[in-house]
């Protein structure tokens, strides 16, 4: 373990902006995408329940 | 299929988060800034690899007429543009405090740039033409041609003095990094493999059910 707290952790040396923003930007474009695509299915499977 | 993709991306996202901050060591000439790498590299070598098997789809929808092949490469443009999109997005976030500047016009830069115009012009001509055959082939013509720039990004860095640093993993080299940090990378990049596949799988499912819709039921 290299870190001494968790504020040291969230600070990054000083980098914390730029560590942070390029982890949240990739978790929420990839969690959006699946989120969305995910939704998208399930309404495709309720339609085609209703249907048969 | 598509949940256990999806089931082992999580796993190694995991695994691999956990090794890029509490397992690999501080860069002792960057800090912890450079540990944007496990994020930037990984969505870089995607943003590539994607847009290979997405030409190589369209390539075999041209060759042997096939359905399956259009639906496939359009199902993989928007999970390619958004790997893309990162890439520059997290290199940006890195250069700022490493070069002093977000973005340099240099050789590497700008290929991906075009890169993720290269997307974006196959999704808005493929989402242009009506006729969902047609906008394959146009499609598919657009993408093969596009792959020219795949080689111009990988070898930027060696064909022409670029800011970005050469590569830090090949083929034919020992990686210069530390092993932690490079175990810590390739965690995250089958991560992002194994995320795109889902991803495209689930996509290619509805565009099926779109456009054949008895089709669709079997898959």
């Amino acid at each position: 373990m290299q870190w001494g707290s968790w504020a040291e952790f969230w600070a990054m040396g000083g980098y914390g902006l730029y560590v942070w923003g390029s982890f949240a930007v990739t978790l929420l474009c990839m969690a959006g995408e699946m989120v969305s695509l995910i939704s998208t299915e399930r309404a495709a499977r309720k339609h085609d329940g209703e249907k048969a | 299929m598509m949940p256990w993709f999806l089931a082992a991306s999580l796993l190694l996202s995991i695994v691999g988060l956990y090794v890029a901050f509490f397992v690999a060591p501080t860069d002792f000439q960057q800090g912890e800034s450079y540990r944007i790498i496990f994020i930037h590299v990984p969505a870089a070598w995607m943003s590539m690899f994607i847009y290979l098997v997405m030409a190589g789809w369209a390539g075999a929808g041209l060759v042997f007429n096939t359905r399956l092949s259009g639906m496939m490469a359009r199902a993989l443009a928007p999970t390619g543009a958004m790997f893309t999109f990162l890439a520059l997005w997290t290199g940006a976030l890195w250069g700022k405090p490493t070069w002093g500047t977000w973005w340099v016009w240099d050789a590497r830069l700008t290929s991906e740039l075009i890169l993720l115009f290269l997307y974006i012009g196959f999704l808005s001509l493929t989402a242009a033409i009506e006729d969902e055959r047609r906008a394959d082939r146009a499609g598919a013509v657009l993408a093969l041609v596009g792959v020219v720039n795949i080689p111009i990004i990988y070898f930027s860095v060696v064909w022409w003095n670029t800011l970005h640093q050469g590569a830090s993993v090949s083929l034919k080299s020992a990686p210069k990094m530390a092993t932690t940090m490079l175990i810590g990378m390739l965690l995250m990049a089958l991560a992002f493999w194994m995320y795109s596949i889902a991803a495209a799988l689930l996509r290619v499912r509805s565009i099926i059910r779109e456009r054949e819709p008895r089709a669709a039921a079997e898959v």
